[in-house]
């Protein structure tokens, strides 16, 4: 499938900004899940600094805001094309060993919700039942509700909020895989939702390690394995690393961010 | 003249007399007045004074504090003695950077099973940031100051590998100075190998591993926490020795993919940072974003291959207390030697077998946390009373994986000087290394830290430790 994206970022800050940097992991690879056919990265507002390979092998870009800003626009667009893999990665792995992915982070380390969710895994060299099985009661047990949770809550909290985004989605998931020994991680990326152009947000989702297939994905939020409308951009060990944008600015300039994304064939 | 205690004494001998490397100052000693000496040691205690204060531009209240005593009998090694010793050193340095690069990369000692994964994959030292990346020239460790124990003729420990950022060769510089200010007469009598290169070698060392893409005119700068650091004084010494800038975070920005600091003339590239603030604190938009020490985005110009920061961030991985105990087997897995140097034995009490040992002993030896530091949940068995060892060993066998413990050393040492004479006191040694692609290069001598207090074998200036100048004789 040929998925057409366009992606802007638009930072608007009530004073002048003295001195600001985003981070940014919104440059897709090529890999056996998509083909990149073109991809553009423009900045308004600001320069594009240096590009460079994070740890998980994700490119990224460090883009420094005009001095005296008051808005930057930063716009990713491009063609992909997609192919189904029913949500099989495989056996592709980069610098980070795979223990490195049975970790805790700050953001999926496990209380007691996430400790009981980790009983329902028995088999630690990944079940596709079980996984699947997992991914249902995490849904349920934390339905789609958009002010349940931040762009910081942790997995255990979102689970005791009973409710949350697709972040939140992915990071109980992951959080409860490594509980039980299997590594796991979090991708983010773009899903083209079948009744819309314009879509509310990036997407996330998790990666399972299973034994004999490798890297397995789960969508918890809408309850699949993904296929073809999905465009892979980053991965790491939780929403902070895989984050498609983090900022710094000096000065006591407020910012707010607004994003607007088409994905369409 | 004669060694009383049961320690090896470095100068005074058992029976009559002093050992070799000390014939000359001793002689020299022996037709000295005390109550010159006694004069000329007050007379480095100014001298230090002064130029503390001269360090401490911003406060002489913080000078003060910051005095560490000095002692005037030089600590001497032989020519031959330091041959051994700096050999051993370098293949430790050597084999320190073949780890850091393999743990951050293909991880081969772990996939040979030599190292527990558990140990780096739950290590807070080990940091992510670093995996899949190779620093510029393939320098982790720019800068390392081993500490050496002695407590034999030819028994050489190392204690800690220091290879984050090791301080106090300020202090190495500035004994020399004064003892040559002080003595000029002792250094035409002793051939003494000199130390005062060292700014000029680690400008050379550091500007050898630049970035591939640099000019030729490298430009080199030292990033200090401020003024309010410990060791503040001995980076804008170095700075100044080294005639290179020393910058605080808020003077530094990214500019056209690079770091740069702001002087007079505008911005100027850096292509190599010593940075002396923590790995935690270096970069606000990728670890501790509340830090207002650090550079924030300098690991992304890092890993663009823009810059070299020394040391690499990371390298706490290769001098944690739970992989020290393993160093033996990273000399030999690397170099395919033998370790020329020994490791203080350690006993790690994760080992059912070790365990038991540990607990039948534990009045002999020293335990420690393997996460701990700065003294926290140590026993000293030897010091400790009966209740204390009794409470210590319930602690150990409900968490075993959490202790090492090692024999109680008997450090060497050297005598001091008191107005009724040498007393004898315990040292330990911390030679400075400098590693480029070039080699590795290490300043004959180093510190010397002396426990001042008598039976004392804590040498730590916070714990009333002094220094000694340390001699290694070119013949």
């Amino acid at each position: 499938m040929k998925l057409k994206i366009s992606h802007t970022t638009k930072y608007t800050y009530d004073a002048p900004v003295l001195y600001g940097l985003q981070q940014v992991r919104l440059i897709p690879a090529s890999d056996r899940h998509q083909t990149v056919l073109n991809w553009k990265v423009d900045v308004i507002g600001g320069d594009e600094e240096l590009t460079f390979f994070d740890q998980y092998r994700n490119k990224c870009m460090l883009i420094k805001a005009h001095d005296g800003a008051t808005e930057m626009e930063l716009t990713v667009s491009g063609d992909i094309e997609t192919r189904s893999s029913d949500g099989i990665y495989g056996m592709v792995y980069g610098a980070a060993p795979l223990w490195h992915f049975v970790q805790a982070t700050e953001r999926t380390r496990a209380g007691p919700g996430i400790q009981a969710l980790s009983k329902l895994i028995t088999n630690t060299a990944g079940s596709l039942e079980e996984l699947h099985r997992l991914s249902a009661a995490i849904l349920a047990a934390t339905p789609y509700i958009q002010t349940a949770t931040t762009v910081a809550t942790t997995a255990e909290d979102a689970l005791s909020a009973g409710g949350g985004v697709c972040q939140d989605h992915a990071q109980i998931f992951i959080a409860t895989l490594r509980c039980a020994g299997i590594p796991a991680r979090y991708v983010s990326g773009y899903l083209m939702m079948d009744d819309r152009i314009d879509q509310d947000a990036s997407h996330a989702w998790a990666e399972a390690h299973v034994d004999g297939l490798g890297w397995v994905a789960f969508d918890v939020s809408n309850g699949i394995s993904p296929d073809e409308r999905y465009v892979r951009l980053a991965t790491g060990r939780d929403s902070k690393d895989a984050a498609p944008v983090s900022g710094m600015t000096l000065g006591n300039a407020l910012e707010t961010m607004h994003v607007s994304l088409q994905v369409q064939q | 003249m004669k060694s009383k205690t049961n320690h090896f004494d470095e100068m005074l001998l058992a029976t009559d007399g002093v050992r070799d490397p000390y014939n000359k100052y001793q002689r020299w000693f022996s037709n000295e007045d005390p109550s010159r000496l006694a004069k000329k040691s007050k007379e480095a205690e100014a001298f230090f004074r002064r130029t503390g204060i001269t360090f401490n531009v911003y406060g002489q209240e913080a000078a003060q504090e910051r005095l560490i005593p000095f002692d005037l009998i030089p600590r001497i090694i032989s020519n031959r003695e330091w041959t051994k010793l700096s050999k051993g050193i370098e293949q430790r340095v050597r084999a320190i950077n073949m780890f850091l690069h393999d743990i951050y990369n293909r991880q081969e000692i772990l996939r040979a099973g030599i190292i527990p994964i558990d140990l780096i994959a739950k290590n807070d030292a080990f940091l992510p940031q670093m995996m899949g990346f190779t620093p510029p020239g393939n320098v982790y460790t720019h800068i390392v100051g081993t500490d050496i124990v002695r407590t034999g003729e030819d028994d050489f420990f190392v204690l800690e590998d220091n290879a984050r950022t090791p301080s106090g060769v300020s202090y190495m510089l500035e004994n020399r100075e004064t003892m040559l200010q002080m003595f000029p007469e002792l250094f035409s009598q002793n051939k003494v190998q000199p130390v005062s290169d060292y700014p000029k070698n680690l400008r050379r060392s550091l500007a050898a591993c630049a970035p591939v893409n640099c000019s030729d005119d490298c430009t080199v700068a030292i990033l200090t926490p401020g003024i309010h650091n410990s060791a503040y004084f001995e980076h804008s010494f170095l700075a100044d020795q080294m005639g290179v800038e020393l910058v605080e975070g808020h003077d530094l920005k990214v500019i056209d993919g690079h770091i740069a600091m702001r002087t007079t003339q505008g911005y100027q590239v850096i292509d190599v940072l010593y940075r002396r603030v923590d790995d935690d604190y270096l970069d606000p938009l990728n670890f501790r974003p509340e830090s207002m020490l650090g550079v924030p985005g300098i690991m992304d110009v890092y890993r663009a291959g823009n810059i070299t920061i020394a040391n690499a961030p990371g390298t706490g991985i290769a001098d944690d207390k739970a992989i020290y105990s393993y160093m033996p087997d990273i000399v030999e897995f690397y170099t395919g030697e033998k370790p020329i140097l020994k490791n203080v034995q350690t006993f790690r009490c994760s080992e059912p077998d070790t365990l038991k040992y540990v607990l039948e002993n534990l009045a002999e030896l020293v335990v420690k946390e393997v996460h701990g530091s700065g003294g926290y949940g140590m026993l000293v068995g030897p010091a400790a009373s009966k209740a204390e060892v009794a409470e210590f060993a319930e602690k150990l066998k409900q968490n075993p994986g959490n202790y090492i413990a090692q024999p109680t050393l008997s450090l060497s040492t050297v005598p001091i000087f008191k107005k009724k004479g040498l007393a004898p006191r315990h040292v330990d040694l911390r030679p400075f290394v400098l590693v480029s692609p070039g080699g590795i290069d290490i300043t004959p001598g180093g510190l010397t830290r002396v426990a001042l207090k008598e039976g004392s074998l804590v040498v730590n200036s916070s714990q009333g430790g002094g220094t000694k100048d340390t001699w290694v004789l070119e013949d």
